[in-house]
This record gives structure tokens, sequence and C-alpha cells, in this order.
């Protein structure tokens, strides 16, 4: 991790039409090499953060910055901002209709020009780090959950993003397919990736994050280490969200 | 020798004619369909735009021709235009108005249910992937769309080549109506003549319709 800000996120205020603010003032600095997790209740708005930070959606007021160079929806350059931000979504969305390796190659070939043989070595490569080489010819539907968010993450890291947002992507595995897709990210959290990552899996969230954040209401409650945040949470509204993940037998 | 029912196919030309009027049948058809799925397409697109005015537009045109029976559509083309206009059109290009009307409104449909039913975030993820919308367009939604339409748009193949049997009613002698005439015809020398007539008629029908049915499925079983 360095001290360069890579992602800034100022005064960010979000609503959907005709709803209250989802989210209400968020303030957030990603920096290269930097692992941050957002943590919080369902419908706190952390989701809607990271698709505001890929231009995904609207929002309202405030500002986010790659570089110096400001992501809206519709802003005139966000399909080259998009290629520096790689994404992977909960329900993977691979391309039903092309094989796992042109999924991969599609947008570096189409969007970024690299010529095919360089793209496919490229995606093999990818495939190899993550144990799928030999499902490079296969089509989606043959592929297991976990097999496809790994495919989704590759698909991603073939554009060469400069940071990854993930938004709760073992949330739709199941629980022995949930491990093979958390290791990929440790791998590259480990490598030096930056990344921003939405989930639900506690345990995950302390061995992979550099900060971890709290967001509840729409605002940012606790910005911490994971170490103090899961041993001493400052505010009662952390304590309480973690208490919904520990269990006690009834007397 | 006393002649069998099957004979009256092989008396004269009879069963050369039965190969005409199926002809005026696959021209007429075909023509229509393929128009029709050029047509479609296009007011499939415009269905997806969202603009009130637009919308209402298709929403008519689509309720309209629906609500119409073709027989109707026929009629107001063939007999209606001419006289109101003062433009006169053939039975052939009356039919090929209609079917192509009906056609496009029901393809235009298809492509409309094709095009909303890929996911957001089928277009969420390709656009995360710095594609334009041209390209997410090009290379992740028509792919998807046309795989969709292979079962439908078949199916409505199928029932325009069937439905165009109602052309008979404008004057024009496709393969059903050239089938009655030829019974009408024998009527004395082969009362039992009917049945062998319609069945060659049922039997050219299939002939048609099936190959076009069974590349569709193997194209969905490869696409699926």
């Amino acid at each position: 991790m360095t001290d360069e800000i890579l992602l800034s996120v100022k005064d960010l205020v979000k609503s959907y039409e005709g709803t209250s603010e989802v989210l209400n003032g968020i303030s957030l600095d990603i920096h290269k090499g930097e692992v941050v997790v957002v943590l919080g209740p369902s419908g706190c708005g952390k989701s809607t953060l990271l698709r505001c930070m890929n231009g995904l959606e609207e929002y309202q007021s405030g500002s986010i910055t790659l570089d110096g160079e400001k992501i809206t929806k519709n802003g005139a350059n966000m399909t080259a901002l998009r290629q520096r931000i790689g994404m992977v979504f909960q329900s993977y969305e691979l391309f039903p209709h092309l094989s796992i390796q042109d999924n991969i190659t599609l947008a570096p070939v189409q969007v970024q020009k690299v010529p095919k043989e360089q793209a496919q070595a490229e995606a093999e490569r990818l495939l190899e780090r993550v144990d799928l080489l030999d499902k490079r010819t296969a089509y989606p539907r043959q592929l297991s959950g976990g097999q496809k968010q790994r495919v989704a993450i590759v698909r991603a890291l073939a554009m060469h993003p400069e940071v990854m947002l993930f938004d709760e992507v073992t949330a739709a595995l199941d629980p022995e397919m949930v491990r093979e897709v958390l290791d990929v990210m440790l791998t590259l959290a480990e490598q030096g990736m930056t990344m921003v990552i939405v989930t639900h899996e506690m345990n995950f969230a302390r061995a992979v994050a550099d900060r971890i954040v709290f967001i509840d209401g729409g605002v940012i409650v606790e910005e911490t280490d994971p170490e103090t945040f899961f041993e001493h949470p400052s505010t009662e509204r952390a304590k309480q969200f973690l208490k919904t993940f520990t269990f006690e037998k009834k007397a | 020798m006393q002649d069998t029912g099957l004979s009256i196919l092989f008396r004269g030309i009879n069963f050369l004619r039965l190969l005409q009027g199926l002809w005026v049948t696959l021209q007429i058809s075909l023509i229509s369909v393929g128009l029709s799925f050029i047509f479609g397409t296009l007011f499939g697109m415009l269905m997806t735009v969202k603009n009130r005015f637009v919308q209402a537009f298709c929403w008519l045109y689509l309720n309209f021709i629906r609500i119409m029976p073709q027989l109707v559509l026929l009629f107001l083309v063939y007999f209606g235009v001419t006289r109101q206009w003062q433009i006169s059109l053939s039975a052939w290009s009356s039919a090929i108005i209609v079917f192509t009307l009906w056609g496009t409104a029901e393809m235009g449909d298809l492509v409309r249910g094709a095009i909303v039913s890929i996911p957001s975030h089928q277009y969420e993820s390709a656009a995360a992937l710095g594609m334009t919308k041209q390209q997410i367009f090009r290379f992740v939604i028509l792919p998807q769309t046309i795989r969709r339409l292979i079962a439908p748009s078949i199916n409505l193949i199928t029932r325009m080549i069937k439905t165009t049997s109602l052309v008979e009613i404008i004057g024009m002698v496709e393969v059903l109506k050239t089938g009655q005439q030829i019974i009408d015809a024998n009527r004395m020398q082969y009362p039992t003549g009917a049945l062998w007539v319609y069945g060659a008629v049922f039997v050219l029908y299939f002939l048609v319709c099936w190959p076009i049915s069974t590349l569709a499925g193997r194209l969905e079983r490869k696409w699926r």
C-alpha cells in the first residue's frame, strides 16, 4: 500500500427517484494497493456506493474521481475510465452465448484492440492461475457457480484494471464454493491489487482487509483497521451489526 | 379398369397444377416472411424506445393488426384501398401487403420480447468492461436476442405459410384452391376424390413446414 490516492469519493449523495437518500454524504479515499472492505446491513447503500464508483449509477451531488478524472454515469470518457476499473457482480453475468475463452477475450480484443492471439494467451495464463484452464472451450452453463465467478474475476482482470470492485461476489454461491472464490481474491490482494470489496463474509473481511468501512443509513459510521473493528468496535451500531453474526444456544 | 380415388392426382396435369398452386403459396408466404423479418426487427427495436408517442403508435399498430382477422385485412386492402384512393392493386400485391403488415406486427412483438428479456445485468457487466453502447448491442445483446428468437419466429413462419390459404377469397389460386378446383372438376368421375386431393395438399404443406421446424430444433439445440 502506498500514500498515492487512486480512487476518491467526496461528499457523495445518491437517491433513487422518489425515495430518501441511499447515500448521504460519503467520503472515502482508496489508496493504491489498498484493500478496503465495505460492511453494513442490507440496504445500507454499500452496493450502491460500488455501482457509483463504476459509473453504473447517477448521483445527485459530490464527486468520484479516479486519478483526478471524474466518474459519472454518462460521462464522455466513461468507457476509457471503466477499462481501468474492474467490477465483479453477485450473479457473475458471464455472456451465455460465448465460450469461457471468448468471454475473457471479447473486451480486450474489441475495446483495447489487443491482437486475438495475444488476448488468448493472456486468457490462458489467467485461467491457469484460477485452475480453470481445462474449461476454456466450455460454455458458462457447464460451469458451477464458483467456477463461473472465478471466470468473471479473470474476465475483469484481462483488461488490466488498476482497481477491482467486488459486489457481494459470494452471496449467490453454495457454501462449499465460497472458499475457492475467496482464495482467488486473497491471492490478488497479496499481489498488491487495489480492491474495494462488499461482502458478508466476516472472517474473510478480517483476513483480507487493510481497512474496514462500516456503512449504515447511507453514512460511514465507523472506519478503522480490521483488528479494531472486530475486537473493539467503537459505535453501538457496529456492535449490534457484529452480534448478528454470532450464535449462542438459547438456555 | 376401375379408377381408384388416388389416380385423380395423376390424371392429366392435376398434380402439376397442385405444385403450381404450392408455388403461389410459397411465393406469397416467403416474400412476406422475408419482408416481415426485416420490418419486424426494426419495429421491435422501435417498441423498446422509451418515448410515449412512439410507444402509443406501436401499441396502436400492433393491436389493430392483431384484432383484425386476416380475412378482413385482405378485404380492406384489396377492395377498400382500391376504391378509396383509386389505386389498382393486384391480388398478389394485396396479399403480400397484408401478410407483411401482419408479420411485421407479430415479428416486432417477438423481437421486443427477446430484447427486454435480456437481463439488465448483461448490459452492466459489458459496460463495466469498458464496452461502448454499440459494442454491447452488437456483441452481447444481439447474439442472445437472435438465439431467443429462433423458436417463436419459426413458429410464426409456419403460421404464415398456413394462413396464406385465405388469399383465395381475393381470387388467388394457391395450393388449397387448386385442390378444390380439381375436386370440383372431377366430382362425377371421382366421388371420393376429395379425400385424396386434400390428403395431397396436407402432405405438401407438411413437406414445406417440416424441414423448417427441424432446422429450428437443430439450431436451438446447438445454441442452447
